[in-house]
């Protein structure tokens, strides 16, 4: 292929990787804190694929969108609430149990409410405007995705690193019992974090949905799992590893379809996860842990 | 209780749940609904059984039964797919020849092979699957759970984008499915089968191996302190597992006469997850009655939410198509919130509890008696 | 001369930069009850450790009966950070895994007890009969080995009997007693058929009288089963009373090791376990 239809892919790439770079964020906070695979946050961000269609039905798009966010954010809070905090003491098999059931419930959810078939996403017109640079063009989403993903992830770091909540957070992470013996409100860290990545989620879905005409009940899946892969390509537990690797899924993952391999693409995704656990389990910025005897 | 007591009442059980069988076989007509879903119920309950031998008996949590089952179902379906339509399946690329030279082979084999037909398709998809997994195991099963369920979900689906590729197309026709296959030729081949399947794995659980597996389930360090090869017996857990997957996906084949890649989603693991959690992971009896009993009510009895309810003139809010499916989620959701153990916790079914606990009511409704008689007296 | 049954050679275990263990060289011989004591955190379970297989030690070499089972040196990204002694002595490598150690005659029991909690006490000590099972796993499901399964069950009521267990066997292992648990970790140990038998603090928790009866437990196992016993323990009655010889570990290295008598009052270990008085320098 020429030159510049390699970088219009490599450009549709980092737009997808950022998506994914904001969904993965999600899922390395919440397994650093609670040691959790939060298997329902694809479906969170499917969720919010369909809040965005029945929001922008009746409101313009700039109050959609907050309101999107924050329902979002409501619905990321509550599972927290009613399904990881009672069994914070259960052995891990059930706490991910709980975790599937409450991604098999949202994904019926929104069966019955929505159908199984696809519903258009709206149009957010200022976005599908199509741009040119040179010979590349791409809408204007395509653009605003990287940048305002690494916005997004410097505001983020500045909250973890020189915050008093962005000091719990990681104390949490490091500590979960001696964190609580010090005196931080667990509850309201956890709230936090949950809230923080359901957000994420729900910005990444406009983005994700806004070049791809529709949802369906199962939207969510196969992206959940190839960002909880980048999330380990990175390094479960860090913030900067999972946009790596959620921009690094996004490009393979473009390329891949671009050269004819679209079937074996998601097949790819879990291979490059079996590479990692096999050779570098802790990711590309990771930290080992040994266990005492 | 007597041994030769517990054998007695286990026989006359088996004997009235073949009776009740051939009945339904009998009757199919008119009980079409019961013989479909219980046929259902004791395949999943094989496949059950096979995930709480990882999973609870072994403490692998594995979330790859879908694509054991593809691929258990697809060379049952192979075996099976009568040499005569087999062009007819195959109608967009093509059969391979290897796959009419196989067929022809297999129709020259003398009668009574070709009358075991079936096991043998069964036992062969029940290989494969137990090969795959020998393979994968060999580098996922020293992950933590975590990433363990996360790998074998991922290799399931790996199974299935490989199964559905075009390039497969001349073997396992793609994304289009198989279609008519041979199906069963009753009821109580269907159960037998299933018997067998559950009853080797018992024998297992209840042998050395088997105990093995279940210290390696309670503490991983001491049980290899106490000489247990971890990954021998959790490669063999594992193996075994995928080969009885492997074979319940073959008998699903059969009991749905035409599959595609579709029906092996993700969504079949973690639907086989709901019926071992209510049944309680680490029973196998729980797994049984979870099997059949969730079967029954999903495909028969909460059908009935799906549709619009009146109570006089006022239509019920909430039921229609799909409330089935979010009830049940909510059910998982609630049993493993509020009942982990599930139905059966980690006991089983035995004789011996039920006599105690006859014992204990009668000793009850002894006292209640006697407490009125002397009330009574009064 | 007495026969040897367990060696070890400048064992060093070093994480990172923490060396846990420096050049511990020590000898076990046949029927002996060696101890080996020190301070908190000076190296003893991870000493345990690298002999049962948990941990491949960083350097050095461990015989048992004479024949050397394992062995390591450092290399690679280990070999720039490596600050222990006796580097390039030892050139082969040799690692064994925990199940392995035990198939060659050396049971363990842990510091915190590390029972199979949801199985029965009788399930406990049987499953430790397991390793030593002919039969496959085909033969077993098909219930052809029910003379070895018979056999290995007796094993157990018997040694089940000796603990003084035989009136819990059905009981879960977690509802037990502590007690009856230490002992539970003892009989489980004792199913796999050792020569060798790694106690780690046998008397945690135990009042003097509990102490007492361990002291007389040890001797009796010791002859019953032909035993060699290696042991960590803080109780200094027990260490004192029961041991043919001690070994005495601070910050990981030896610092001291002989007879009871003489050990009791050596001055290094006297100012390891009360600390030293540090002069002020100004």
């Amino acid at each position: 292929m020429t030159l510049s239809t390699l970088f219009q892919h490599i450009l549709t790439g980092i737009s997808l990787g950022g998506a994914y770079a904001l969904i993965a964020i999600g899922y390395t906070m919440v397994y650093g804190i609670l040691r959790l695979i939060n298997f329902a946050h694809g479906d969170i961000f499917m969720m919010a694929g369909y809040f965005m269609i029945f929001s922008m039905a009746s409101l313009p798009w700039q109050i959609a969108i907050p309101i999107v966010c924050i329902v979002t954010i409501i619905l990321g809070v509550v599972i927290e609430r009613v399904a990881y905090k009672p069994l914070r003491t259960a052995p891990r098999m059930s706490i991910m149990i709980s975790a599937i059931a409450v991604s098999y419930l949202l994904q019926n959810l929104a069966t019955y409410l929505f159908t199984a078939l696809p519903r258009a996403y709206p149009e957010i017109p200022f976005l599908k405007k199509i741009f040119h640079i040179g010979t590349v063009s791409a809408s204007l989403v395509t653009f605003i995705t990287p940048v305002l993903t690494v916005l997004l992830v410097i505001a983020l770091m500045f909250l973890i690193n020189h915050t008093k909540v962005g000091i719990a957070i990681r104390a949490v992470s490091k500590d979960f019992e001696t964190a609580q013996l010090m005196g931080i409100r667990i509850n309201k860290v956890i709230s936090i974090v949950f809230a923080i990545g359901s957000f994420l989620a729900a910005i990444g879905s406009i983005l994700y949905f806004t070049d791809r005409m529709s949802v369906t009940p199962f939207s969510g899946t196969l992206p959940g799992l190839k960002c909880f892969v980048a999330a380990v390509l990175g390094g479960i537990g860090s913030i900067p590893g999972a946009v790596v690797g959620g921009f690094v899924i996004g490009i393979s993952e473009t390329l891949l379809v671009a050269l004819g391999y679209s079937t074996f693409s998601d097949a790819f995704t879990f291979a490059l996860l079996i590479v990692i656990l096999l050779f570098r389990p802790t990711g590309l910025f990771g930290e080992k842990n040994i266990d005492k005897v | 209780m007597k041994n030769s007591k517990k054998v007695t009442y286990s026989i006359i059980l088996a004997a009235i749940i073949l009776a009740f069988l051939f009945f339904l076989e009998a009757n199919k007509a008119n009980y079409g609904m019961a013989y479909t879903v219980l046929t259902k119920g004791a395949i999943l309950a094989v496949v059950a059984v096979s995930m709480n031998l990882v999973t609870g008996f072994t403490g692998l949590f594995s979330l790859g039964q879908a694509g054991f089952m593809a691929i258990g179902a697809y060379i049952t379906a192979i075996f099976l797919i009568p040499t005569d339509t087999i062009q007819d399946v195959y109608y967009i690329s093509g059969v391979s020849p290897a796959i009419i030279n196989f067929k022809g082979f297999l129709d020259s084999t003398p009668g009574w092979i070709q009358a075991l037909a079936p096991y043998i398709a069964l036992i062969v998809g029940g290989l494969a699957a137990a090969l795959l997994a020998a393979l994968i195991g060999i580098p996922v099963l020293r992950l933590k759970s975590d990433y363990l369920a996360i790998a074998t979900l991922g290799f399931s689906e790996i199974v299935r984008a490989i199964i559905s590729s075009p390039q497969l197309d001349t073997i396992t026709n793609g994304s289009y499915g198989l279609k008519k296959i041979q199906g069963f030729s009753s009821i109580i081949q269907t159960f037998v089968i299933a018997g067998v399947c559950i009853t080797l794995m018992v024998l297992l659980i209840r042998s050395t191996y088997g105990r093995a597996f279940k210290a390696i389930r309670e503490d991983e360090t001491a049980a290899e302190a106490m000489g247990i090869n971890l990954f021998k017996h959790k490669e063999l857990s594992f193996v075994i597992g995928s080969f009885f997957s492997g074979v319940s996906g073959g008998m699903l084949a059969m009991f749905m006469r035409s599959i595609d890649t579709k029906t092996f989603s993700v969504s079949l693991t973690y639907d086989i997850l709901l019926i071992v959690v209510i049944g309680g992971i680490g029973s196998v009896t729980g797994s049984v009655i979870s099997a059949l009993l969730v079967t029954v009510s999903k495909e028969w009895w909460l059908r009935f939410f799906d549709n619009p309810l009146y109570i006089g003139n006022f239509q019920v809010p909430f039921f229609r198509t799909g409330f089935r499916m979010v009830v049940f989620s909510i059910i998982l959701l609630v049993v493993v919130l509020f009942y982990q153990r599930g139905i059966m916790g980690k006991n089983e079914f035995s004789w011996d509890k039920i006599g105690n606990n006859f014992t204990r009511f009668k000793g009850f409704i002894a006292k209640k008696a006697s407490k009125g008689g002397s009330d009574h007296a009064k | 001369m007495p026969n040897s049954i367990l060696r070890l050679e400048d064992i060093t275990m070093q994480f990172g930069g923490v060396v846990a263990v420096d050049n511990l060289s020590l000898e076990v011989n046949q029927n002996e009850i060696v101890s080996l004591i020190g301070p908190n955190g000076a190296g003893k379970t991870t000493a345990f450790n690298v002999v049962t297989g948990v941990y491949a030690p960083s350097n050095g070499a461990i015989y048992f009966k004479d024949n050397m089972i394992t062995s390591n040196y450092p290399k690679g990204s280990m070999k720039k950070s490596y600050v222990g002694q006796n580097n390039g002595k030892y050139t082969t490598r040799m690692e064994k895994k925990p199940d392995q150690i035990t198939k060659l005659g050396v049971a363990r029991t842990f510091q915190n007890i590390r029972l199979f909690k949801d199985l029965t006490a009788f399930e406990n000590v049987l499953i430790a009969k397991h390793m030593r099972a002919k039969a496959n796993f085909l033969s077993a499901t098909l219930c052809l080995n029910h003379k070895e399964e018979r056999t290995m069950r007796e094993e157990t009521l018997e040694l089940l009997d000796i603990l003084g267990l035989t009136n819990v066997k059905d009981e879960k292992a977690s509802s037990l007693p502590y007690g009856q648990q230490r002992h539970l970790e003892i009989a489980r140990a004792l199913a796999t058929k050792p020569e060798l038998l790694l106690l780690d603090e046998p008397a945690a928790g135990m009042n003097p009288q509990e102490t007492d009866e361990l002291t007389a437990f040890i001797y009796d196992i010791r002859s019953k089963f032909n035993l060699t016993v290696f042991m960590i323990e803080h109780h200094m009655d027990l260490v004192m009373e029961i041991s043919d010889r001690i070994y005495v570990l601070d910050f990981g290295k030896l610092i001291a090791s002989g007879i009871p008598e003489k050990v009791q009052n050596n001055q290094r270990v006297i100012d390891a376990y009360l600390g030293v008085q540090e002069d002020d320098e100004e």
